[in-house]
């Protein structure tokens, strides 16, 4: 059994224990020794600066603004991402063709499984000044062309509707095959005691689905601080003059890192955000047990 | 599959909702669908555009002139644009295989309820699912440790297991191999690896298609690990995605490929190439996609299984 399972622990070891050693890097002014190893540079090569990284990191304004872009977005999309799917599922499952429910999930879930580097061009092919389909449009309205990737105002809409239009499917699919699910005699015995749709819908069909709802909502939890860096870096074609709308944690470690090398700053950014997702994700947990005994992930 | 079939067919609920309602729904999931699927043709028509007539009108559903010119170039570029293909379909089978033998083993392992170690392997396979180490960190060591810059391993191995995919196939192994098989397995001597190929792989094909081909499809879209760890120097490493990422910077891009000869292009058709180069990558997930439906429907509910 431990030898079956041997390579999966060494790349566990190797690819996730062994970076926690460099969290270290984060109260550190990490600089390679050359000719010597990793963790000679990490512990004998590096000088310990204590907390400054984090004190330069809440100094810097873009931080701040990553820091609020990330949370906005995080929220927005774990309400919309939530509420949107669980309606579009509980309307599915009520449309009487099983050839159309079956085509809509088809449909709804194909651009999950495309890469933000293409979801990217599609968006171009939209959102391009001078080729875009939208300004063609606008143009034969009358109105003028826009910018679009130097329009910071106009990137919390397009990146909520973009991310709705990736994810809704996975979402909507995975809640209707909870629905479907269900014992239809809890339907057929409602019905005999004449309760409406909306109320079959409000006391047996959301019931239902509170606990898979809570699961996933608990490990969005988890991820507040993280974001989907493709979305971001690549559907933005890392355009600076919307850097305000755009710049979540996880774009500004990305830069700090391959931009400027600056290995304390990019790992003091990520231990801010894990650190306080765990910490969020232990404390609702914690809390939703306290509420539900049923509730919880861990 | 019966089964789901018989609830699918009784969760028709005739006369609860009226019929106008109804054709409204169908209506509106009609119309979700086609505007969920408009941006796969919009490119696919784009890509078929002639470059003047892009030129004149942009890019539009309706070009006033047809032209396989974008994939005339791709033709001529094949010695560029193959070599990714390859090497993305190279990194797909590699990663898929790969990934389904670390994740089957340690899924195996923790669905042992006998095994010695179960609190401690699953406590290792957990935290990192909360927890990492951070970008900085994984990049350090990736490249000063390991040495993977610039090899097919950068590509290949950080992304290769899966906590949650673990998860998913040790839920399935619990509820789907009988333990007595195993029992009796083991009674007559069959060692852990023969036990593990003979009866639990074989009895598992549902939950290793599904699995292996998410896998698949995060490979075929990987571009993150190119853009961290293959400089732009080793183009012969650049992952067709990768490739697509760089061609947005400039298409000429390919034409300062050294190899290229004195002959100029005239009239390189770049906006239509970008968008053949997409169909490229995009038709073989189209392709296999309905296939494969159902494994991808099967695993979405296969995840959610509250462990």
């Amino acid at each position: 059994m431990i030898l079956l399972s041997l390579p999966t622990v060494l790349w566990y070891l190797a690819f996730c224990y062994l970076p926690m050693f460099g969290i270290v890097m984060a109260f550190k002014r990490y600089r390679m020794v050359p000719g010597k190893g990793f963790l000679y540079s990490l512990f004998q090569g590096s000088k310990w600066v204590g907390l400054e990284n984090f004190r330069f990191l809440f100094l810097n304004p873009q931080m701040g603004i990553a820091i609020r872009n990330t949370l906005l977005y995080n929220l927005c999309f774990l309400v919309l991402g939530t509420t949107l799917p669980v309606m579009l599922a509980v309307a599915l499952s009520y449309v009487r063709s099983e050839r159309l429910r079956t085509a809509s999930q088809t449909a709804a879930l194909l651009p999950h499984f495309l890469s933000w580097i293409i979801v990217s061009y599609f968006a171009f092919s939209f959102l391009s000044t001078d080729k875009g389909l939208l300004n063609s449009l606008l143009v034969r309205l009358g109105f003028d062309r826009v910018r679009w990737y130097q329009t910071a105002n106009a990137w919390p809409w397009l990146l909520v509707i973009i991310h709705g239009w990736k994810g809704f499917g996975y979402s909507m699919v995975l809640y209707y095959s909870y629905i479907s699910a269900i014992d239809p005699l809890l339907y057929d015995s409602a019905a005999i005691d004449g309760a409406s749709v909306w109320q079959m819908i409000r006391y047996i069909t959301l019931p239902q689905l509170r606990n898979v709802i809570t699961v996933l909502v608990l490990l969005n939890l988890g991820h507040i601080l993280s974001t989907d860096f493709g979305l971001f870096y690549q559907v933005t074609r890392n355009s600076g003059a919307i850097l305000s709308a755009t710049e979540t944690i996880d774009v500004y470690v990305y830069k700090a890192l391959m931009d400027q090398t600056n290995y304390g700053f990019s790992a003091a950014a990520s231990l801010l955000q894990n650190g306080i997702g765990c910490l969020l994700l232990l404390g609702t947990d914690r809390l939703t047990r306290r509420f539900d005994s049923e509730g919880g992930v861990l | 599959m019966k089964k789901n079939e018989q609830k699918q067919v009784a969760e028709w609920r005739p006369n609860r909702i009226g019929a106008g309602t109804a054709i409204l729904l169908n209506g509106f999931f009609i119309i979700l669908s086609v505007l969920t699927v408009l941006p796969f043709l919009f490119v696919l028509i784009v890509s078929l555009s002639s470059e003047d007539s892009i030129a004149a009108n942009g890019y539009s559903f309706f070009p006033t002139e047809w032209s396989l010119d974008a994939y005339r170039y791709l033709l001529q570029r094949i010695d560029y644009i193959g070599h990714s293909f390859l090497l993305s379909v190279a990194l797909t089978l590699a990663g898929t295989l790969l990934s389904l033998i670390l994740i089957s083993t340690m899924a195996f392992v923790l669905s042992r309820r006998d095994f010695r170690f179960r609190k401690l392997y699953t406590a290792l396979i957990l935290i990192p699912m909360f927890f990492s180490g951070g970008l900085a960190a994984s990049y350090v060591v990736n490249t000063q440790i390991f040495g993977l810059k610039n090899t097919f391993f950068a590509l290949l191995l950080p992304g290769a297991c899966s906590s949650w995919y673990i998860l998913v196939m040790r839920t399935y192994f619990q509820q789907n191999i009988p333990t007595e098989i195993l029992e009796s397995a083991q009674i007559d001597g069959a060692s852990v690896l023969r036990i593990f190929l003979q009866f639990v792989l074989p009895l598992s094909r549902p939950v290793l298609i599904t699995v292996g081909l998410f896998e698949a499809f995060s490979y075929w879209n990987s571009w993150y690990y190119a853009m961290l760890y293959i400089s732009p120097e080793h183009r012969e490493l650049f992952p067709l995605q990768y490739v697509l990422y760089n061609l947005q910077k400039n298409v000429e891009f390919m034409s300062s490929n050294e190899n290229i000869s004195g002959a100029v292009i005239v009239n390189l058709p770049t906006e239509t190439f970008r968008m053949a180069v997409v169909v490229l990558i995009v038709l073989p997930i189209l392709v296999s996609y309905p296939f494969f439906r159902k494994a991808f429907l099967r695993g979405l509910t296969a995840g959610a299984v509250k462990k």
